[in-house]
């Protein structure tokens, strides 16, 4: 983004060190989110941007933290240019620092393009629209909220609930149907604690994926700057793989909230007003810059498909992080606590969770003909027997109508053999589609109402076994 | 003009220095890279600038050059069929300059193609007289819509030459004005500064429905042609897919689409669906009257802010020429968080939640721009604006500022409900909280054209749904088995209010768009059944046998999307069949 080009000047008029801020005095010219190197008595080099331009004034962010500047003896180095990081396909297969220093003590990349990594927004003209459906092997999402090639579709969880198991056993299930595709796994691993990365390391190099991911790590004890850029360096090397290599990307962000709590962090340093809970206003505008990096453009090859993950802190969905990301993205999975007591793998509540692009995904010549509207009166029956059960607990289950009572059975078959699964289970959409019509059987006809009685004659179980 | 200097740089605030010539809200080039800004404050000769591109790399000492004139849309032929961004620069011709994918900062292309030719059919001959809003002529600008090219306000005087029907572009003079001895060259192209209302001779009262084919909102909570309606709700509740289904099926002769500060699959999606659809009413494709205005949340803030009114400006423009526009808005909590983004880099003082303290009577003003109006000009016309807008409460909680304050300004009222919404329940409107203060205004039109008995089955549906209610809360605390017959009854009536009525899916090809007619079927049927299903208890029949031995209710259910618009007579079959099978019940207990 940074077009004009400057010659590099240095200053060390030190006023003020705040939080992650630093205030240099004298500087006439910086531009703003311009690049800084900041050079310590020790010899010790930091980098930084520029947040705020003013003429005598320039206020510079720094990324490593400012633990240990001091106002006398650093100099600070503006270069006059952008913040930019090398990509490159030999990102695959190896983990790296948001400023694309390599972490797992192989060489630096040395071939690739520099790229500023805030990336530009996509022309909405020039976006295709996803609609090629990816089999998760995962009944709760594939029957019910299906991921469609190019989605931005997030992970809500809970502190402790399995989302980085179902994360990964995406990545390493997901295909498209009838297709060899040029595949990679692009890892954004936000300020995670070490235990999360090492399972991450763990799980690709077991299933042998590892040549086909890139991690971009910061961890849970780095300065709030780091964790901020994480997903954005993760996202400049996706948009580079899908637009540029031709691959289908899955790029997962794991946690968001470590990463909207690094904002805030920074945020409240700066002494903007805050807003709710805390979080800048300009939040949702900031996440909708990291989330709307994901689809399809019109004459590339390559997509990316978006799986955010983010903890919802208390389990509380309007928290404004959710809120957030629920407004911006295109649907979420909600994982649910109850389920998980329950011994129930995927905790998916599918109430819940929502994937606004289904629609056009599935259905005949995509999925299978009837897939929209088992779908509909799937998630119509849980709702019904959800509230049953709300209602059971109150005047207990003998003075329930039968049907009512067959709205139980049928709520307990559908966590049990639909959502349920092994975490090696990968379900083709069909047997997906047959389970759920074998639970549906359960319910008397006539309650099947979103089905339209020529779909009911050729799957329900009943007519299935009399041909 | 003025012209000054980049002193301070703040995301997208720039100050600039030496601008004492700079007047409020003018329009102001930023930097090396010439980004376009707006003046929203003047401090001495500093001008507080919001700068609608990314302000990366500009540093103090950068030039600022003022253009005189307020943010200001072009208006002519070449707008319909088009996706433009929040400050109207053609998207698809972007990228055809640019061959990139991404959006390009300081890129200058004009909103209206200038090289395409118009056919202009002249409607002024030499020495006419003419005032603001006459037609000068008229361009067949798509297959649905005639452009009528108007005298702009301000402009009187005497025609003093007039070109033949012909080709010609926007640019060109197709005629020239004699007014007080000044020659005034006419052009297809206009402009007008969108903070600005355009003027009108009246504002009169809404009176028509301005029909939408989604049954629970012609039905239960209409909106009339020049209204305002508000849809909030949480996300995942169905604002977009419930305003893309008004933008589809609506009856308006134009629709407005600003996408402010939303997805931008979602504009994706209708600019690839909106040239294969029908619009139900006239046959033609839905491009043809629709524009497109796309701010995606990724693009600047500050041109988000300015979307809204680029949008009602165009939908003022088209009412102007005598046409009912309809103007959607997805979403305006975007547009109102934008100013709070705005007012904070100001170091404004914050009212609630942060939101600036005129955002209440911002909201107004963009509501007021609503409305059905005598237009200016000969032949004398008709137009109307309705506006419909999105709220996205944090948390889906209604009280926050944009939502009470919004519901304030607006005379229908959609609330999605989040319950209905995971059940599937689409469109997810709550009909115990909405209200629409239109019922008795439409009523007279559904008396006149569809059927006398609207109104009345229409209260009984909504009194039924009431009681509904009511009854649940009953039901939750001594089960259902202790009901009175009666209000088993009831609970029925109101099952299939929901599945066969107020349940509608958009994605459906016969179920996406019910015509009048078609809703009236339906609501008759279920009046029927409550009015048979009555008459039976009353004769000591049980609701638990009703359910057994009516069988043609799931029919009925399903009639929705089986029964197309145009072969209504299927009804009649399922009218007998409903009374047949409670004959057959009133058989059973001998009356």
């Amino acid at each position: 983004m940074m077009e004009t080009s400057m010659n590099v000047r240095e200053y060390s008029n030190i006023s003020m060190i705040k939080g992650p801020l630093v205030v240099v005095q004298g500087v006439e010219d910086s531009a703003y989110n311009e690049l800084v190197e900041v050079e310590m008595p020790n010899g010790e080099r930091r980098r930084g941007i520029v947040v705020d331009t003013q003429r005598g004034v320039s206020i510079v962010q720094v990324f490593e933290g400012t633990r240990g500047i001091s106002p006398t003896g650093t100099r600070i180095r503006y270069l006059g240019r952008g913040l930019e990081v090398k990509i490159s396909e030999e990102m695959l297969g190896r983990i790296f620092n948001p400023l694309g220093d390599p972490l797992d003590n192989g060489p630096p990349i040395i071939k690739g393009e520099k790229r500023d990594i805030n990336g530009e927004p996509i022309n909405p003209a020039t976006r295709d629209y996803p609609e090629e459906f990816i089999q998760t092997g995962i009944s709760a999402i594939d029957g019910l909220n299906s991921l469609l090639r190019g989605q931005k579709l997030p992970i809500f969880s809970g502190s402790g609930l399995p989302a980085n198991v179902l994360a990964a056993q995406i990545a390493k299930q997901a295909t498209v149907r009838g297709e060899e595709s040029n595949f990679a796994v692009v890892f954004g691993a936000i300020g995670v604690r070490y235990d999360e990365a090492l399972f991450f390391k763990k799980f690709f190099e077991e299933t042998g994926a590892i040549n086909r991911v890139g991690l971009i790590m910061s961890l849970a004890n780095e300065p709030p700057v780091m964790k901020t850029l994480t997903p954005k360096t993760a996202l400049t090397l996706a948009e580079y793989l899908a637009f540029e290599q031709d691959m289908h990307v899955l790029a997962i962000l794991i946690d968001m909230t470590n990463y909207c709590e690094a904002l805030r962090e920074i945020s409240a340093s700066k002494e903007e007003v805050p807003g709710r809970g805390g979080y800048p206003g300009y939040m949702y505008t900031d996440l909708a810059q990291t989330y709307e990096r994901a689809g399809k453009v019109v004459g590339k090859k390559g997509s990316i498909t978006q799986m955010p993950i983010l903890t919802m802190p208390n389990d509380d969905i309007t928290h404004p992080i959710p809120d957030l990301t629920g407004y911006i993205t295109e649907g979420q999975i909600t994982l649910d606590r109850n389920l998980y007591n329950k011994g129930i793998y995927p905790p998916i509540n599918v109430l819940m969770s929502l994937s606004r692009l289904a629609k056009d995904g599935i259905g005949e010549g995509k999925t299978r003909d009837d897939h929209k509207e088992v779908s509909n009166q799937l998630f119509a029956a849980y709702a019904k027997a959800v509230d049953t059960r709300g209602l059971a607990a109150i005047i207990g289950e003998d003075s329930l109508s039968d049907t009512d009572k067959k709205y139980l059975m049928f709520g307990d078959a559908f966590e049990r053999r639909f959502v349920s699964q092994g975490v090696n289970e990968n379900r083709d959409i069909e047997t997906t589609l047959d389970i759920g019509w074998e639970v549906l059987s359960i319910l008397p006809e006539k309650e099947l109402t979103n089905i339209k009685t020529d779909f009911i004659k050729k799957y329900h179980p009943a007519y299935r076994g009399k041909r | 003009m003025a012209k000054g200097k980049v002193a301070r740089v703040n995301g997208p605030l720039v100050v600039a220095e030496g601008m004492k010539d700079a007047q409020m809200f003018e329009v102001v080039e930023v930097g090396e890279p010439r980004l376009v800004g707006e003046i929203t404050r003047i401090e001495g000769d500093r001008a507080y600038i919001q700068v609608y591109e990314d302000t990366s790399g500009i540093r103090p000492g950068e030039p600022v050059i003022g253009s005189g004139a307020p943010l200001s849309v072009e208006l002519g032929p070449g707008l319909l069929g088009q996706l433009f961004d929040g400050l109207l620069r053609p998207l698809g011709e972007i990228y055809n300059l640019t061959k990139s994918p991404f959006v390009k900062r300081g890129v200058k292309l004009p909103s209206l193609n200038r090289e395409k030719k118009w056919h202009f059919v002249p409607k002024v001959k030499k020495g006419d007289k003419v005032s603001p809003g006459d037609i000068l002529g008229t361009v067949q600008e798509t297959g649905l819509v005639e452009h009528r090219v108007m005298v702009p306000p301000y402009h009187h005087g005497t025609i003093k030459e007039v070109v033949p029907e012909g080709d010609y572009t926007v640019e060109d003079t197709v005629g020239v004005l004699d007014m007080n001895g000044d020659e005034i060259p006419l052009k297809m192209l206009q402009r007008w500064p969108v903070r600005v209302p355009r003027p009108f001779k009246e504002k009169l009262d809404p009176r028509e429905p301005l029909l939408t084919g989604i049954r629970i909102l012609d039905t239960i909570f209409p909106i009339a042609k020049g209204g305002t309606a508000a849809i909030p709700g949480p996300f995942g509740s169905g604002k977009t897919v419930t305003l893309q289904s008004l933008a589809k099926w609506s009856e308006a002769k134009i629709v407005i689409f600003v996408g402010c500060g939303e997805r931008g699959n979602e504009m994706t999606d209708e600019l690839r669906s909106f040239p294969k659809l029908k619009d139900p009413w006239t046959g033609r494709p839905l491009l043809e009257r629709t524009v497109l205005v796309a701010n995606t949340s990724n693009m600047p803030v500050a041109a988000r802010e300015a979307s809204i009114y680029v949008g009602v400006t165009l939908a003022e423009y088209f009412r102007d020429q005598g046409y009912d526009v309809l103007a959607v808005a997805d979403s305006t909590s975007r547009w109102a968080e934008a100013l709070r983004d705005l007012g904070g880099r100001m170091e404004e003082m914050p009212a609630e939640e942060g939101f600036p303290s005129y955002l209440s009577s911002r909201i107004a003003e963009y509501y007021e721009r609503a409305g059905r109006v005598r237009t200016l000009g000969n032949p004398e016309r008709y137009g109307s604006v309705t506006l419909a807008s999105a709220v996205s409460p944090p948390g889906g909680d209604f009280t926050e500022p944009v939502t009470s304050t919004t519901l304030r300004f607006v005379r229908v009222f959609w609330p999605l409900d989040v319950s209905l919404a995971q059940a599937r329940h689409y469109p997810a409107i709550n009909w115990l909280q909405g209200f629409s203060s239109y019922v008795d205004l439409v009523a007279d039109w559904w008396t006149r054209n569809v059927d006398p008995d609207w109104k009345s089955i229409r209260d009984f549906m909504v009194r039924t749904l009431i009681r509904e209610d009511e009854l649940r809360q009953i039901v939750r605390l001594v089960g259902p088995e202790s009901l009175a017959e009666k209000d088993k009854l009831a609970l029925e009536t109101a099952r299939l209010i929901k599945e066969a009525f107020l349940k509608q899916n958009a994605y459906d090809d016969v179920d996406a768009f019910s015509s009048p007619q078609k809703q009236m079927r339906i609501m008759k049927l279920i009046y029927h059944f409550y009015q048979y299903g009555y008459s039976a208890v009353e004769k000591g029949v049980l609701v638990k046998r009703i359910t057994e031995k009516v069988t043609v209710v799931p029919d009925i259910i399903r009639s929705k999307a089986t029964i197309k618009n145009n072969e209504l007579e299927k009804y009649d079959e399922l009218e007998s069949k409903l009374k047949a099978q409670f004959d057959e019940l009133m058989k059973e207990v001998g009356a």
